[in-house]
């Protein structure tokens, strides 16, 4: 009788799998590449202007020649801060009622159907064409200001947070919901005292990532808040400008202007990373677990 | 004895509540609604005047009125397929990797990397790409230089949704593989890829509808320069970037071109998504996710 070798094939097969673990594993490689790369060169690159003239590169207005070497980029972080912050009132309160309306009125009528289906339509729509609906809805009558920016921000993160605060809300156990009934409390008051609180975490971290997001957008901000180059406080009045107006502008700038643009980079990263991190932190410790 | 009427005030206040929410709910249809409105009326003055002949040419001419978009349209699609084909290998291996061998402190850290790589703002990849990248890798402004930076940009959602994806697929019918003696790729191959077909296919087009729309990061890496060919590494010129080049000083026809061009970029995206969105849904359903 001879003996069936069950190895020599077998270890071709183990070779093949082991193979194709290390192309994932390449694959893994390549994903860390670009992300350090960016980093490095953010650091690099942007460290050096906004550390040596510390806190000046904050607080300083942007030079009108471009050419002139040194900080000041404190006009675009005022602008970002505040564009940002606009649409967060107006997209958060809105996309959390929405959100709530969905889930705990709608459910699966058709109404409700119908405006989740169009959420997940308008989480497709490219972010320039957002700019140049609010450039044709808003910009093209009262001009430049933070809060156009606003608005276009405020419409690219309502799909977001209703997406987001809806699933959310269907963490919620149900049995919350008819403790509440079963005391008394009418169907507003059991939303707003029960199942909001016990959702807020996962709502709260939710919002951070689509703030984050919106944080860092360009084109919706292109043709909405201007190119300002003073300080200029005003949500309403007057062109302002953005940290990632200012990048783009400098990009293709003279290399002063472009150093001026890797410190507003490294600026606006860490604006993002501290949004999705503080995310990450507050879904770790509070949230509901799927 | 006077009968309290509990329902009085409170029902009021109930019937209040649900009426606000369901009106912010409705605002994803107003706006979408003027969207759909204010940008095809807009692109109407130019769609009358080159008729179909917008979509069929290339000769772009501001100083006399010829707008055709063909080569846009051209440099859209070619951008975005070398994107997907560059970024779809990796999302799935770095999905694979984090689903099936990764252990779970370094899944969460993948995770936590993946995460900070969707919110590095999209014109921080395009100073980078144009500054960094392309000098480093020889490259010059170009379809390709486009296309990599675009990848970057979309590996981090293919990867998420297709690890959802794949997520889903039963851990019976993996162990069952591996109870008859199957290698870590044949059970991949044999439970996880026929489990999680239709959902990566939905998650590398949602890839794809994003890669189209962005906008800031290719405007810098492109070249801006209309060219329809078969050489990656011919510069060239997208719908998004076209639209961020030139709509800060078009006069109204140009405008208009402009306009006619996001709506066309629009109904694609839109297009795109809403086919993703459908098989997505589909695939989860039948495979018993959520």
């Amino acid at each position: 009788m001879t003996a069936i070798d069950l190895r020599a094939k077998r270890s071709w097969r183990s070779t093949k799998s082991q193979l194709v673990t290390g192309l994932m594993i390449a694959a893994v490689v390549a994903i860390f590449i670009p992300l350090a790369a960016v980093l490095w060169s953010l650091v690099e690159r942007g460290g050096g202007i906004v550390v040596a003239a510390f806190p000046d590169f904050f607080t300083e207005e942007i030079p009108q020649f471009s050419r002139r070497a040194g900080p000041g980029m404190g006009p675009a972080v005022v602008g970002t801060l505040l564009a940002t912050g606009a649409a967060t009132v107006m997209a958060v309160p809105l996309g959390v009622l929405g959100a709530v309306y969905l889930h705990e009125y709608g459910g699966k009528d058709r109404f409700a159907r119908v405006v989740r289906f169009m959420a997940t339509v308008m989480t497709g729509v490219p972010s320039i064409v957002m700019g140049l609906f609010i450039y044709l809805m808003w910009t093209i009558r009262f001009g430049f200001s933070a809060f156009g920016g606003a608005l276009a921000l405020a419409c690219l993160m309502l799909p977001v947070v209703i997406g987001s605060a809806e699933q959310m809300l269907r963490l919620v156990p149900n049995h919350l919901r008819e403790a509440s009934y079963a005391l008394g409390a009418t169907r507003s008051r059991t939303i707003l005292t029960v199942v909001l609180p016990a959702a807020i975490p996962g709502i709260v971290s939710g919002c951070l990532l689509a703030i984050a997001r919106a944080a860092g957008e360009t084109a919706p901000l292109l043709f909405a808040v201007g190119a300002a180059k003073a300080f200029n406080t005003s949500v309403f009045h007057e062109a302002n400008t953005a940290l990632s107006v200012q990048i783009f502008g400098n990009a293709m700038d003279v290399p002063a202007a472009q150093a001026r643009a890797w410190g507003a980079a490294l600026t606006l990263v860490l604006l993002t990373f501290l949004l999705t991190l503080s995310a990450r932190l507050i879904t770790g410790r509070f949230a509901m677990k799927r | 004895m006077e009968l309290f009427d509990l329902r009085g005030h409170r029902q009021h206040a109930d019937r209040a509540f649900r009426w606000g929410a369901l009106g912010a709910a409705a605002v994803v249809l107003v706006v979408l609604a003027l969207i759909a409105i204010t940008m095809t009326d807009r692109a109407r003055p130019v769609l009358g005047e080159m008729g179909l002949d917008f979509f069929t040419t290339t000769k772009w001419s501001v100083p006399t009125n010829t707008y055709g978009a063909l080569g846009f349209i051209y440099g859209t699609l070619y951008t975005a397929l070398i994107a997907i084909s560059l970024a779809v290998p990796i999302s799935f291996g770095v999905a694979l990797f984090i689903t099936q061998v990764a252990p779970r402190p370094l899944r969460k850290l993948l995770v936590y990397v993946i995460d900070l790589l969707a919110v590095v703002p999209s014109v921080v990849f395009g100073l980078w790409g144009l500054l960094v990248m392309a000098p480093a890798l020889g490259l010059h402004a170009s379809f390709f230089t486009a296309g990599i930076i675009l990848a970057i940009m979309i590996t981090p959602i293919i990867t998420s949704l297709s690890r959802e994806v794949i997520e889903t697929t039963p851990a019976t019918d993996k162990e069952a593989a591996l109870a008859l003696g199957a290698t870590r790729w044949e059970m991949i191959t044999a439970t996880v890829w026929p489990h999680s077909k239709g959902g990566l296919v939905g998650a590398v087009m949602l890839g794809l509808g994003r890669a189209m729309g962005e906008t800031i990061a290719a405007t810098l890496v492109i070249g801006n320069t209309v060219n329809i060919t078969a050489s990656p590494f011919a510069p060239g010129y997208s719908m998004p970037t076209v639209i961020a080049n030139e709509f800060g000083e078009a006069e109204p026809l140009h405008k208009s071109a402009l306009i006619a061009l996001a709506v066309t970029l629009f109904v694609i995206t839109i297009a795109v998504n809403l086919v993703a969105t459908w098989v997505v849904q589909r695939s989860m359903r039948r495979s018993g996710g959520k």
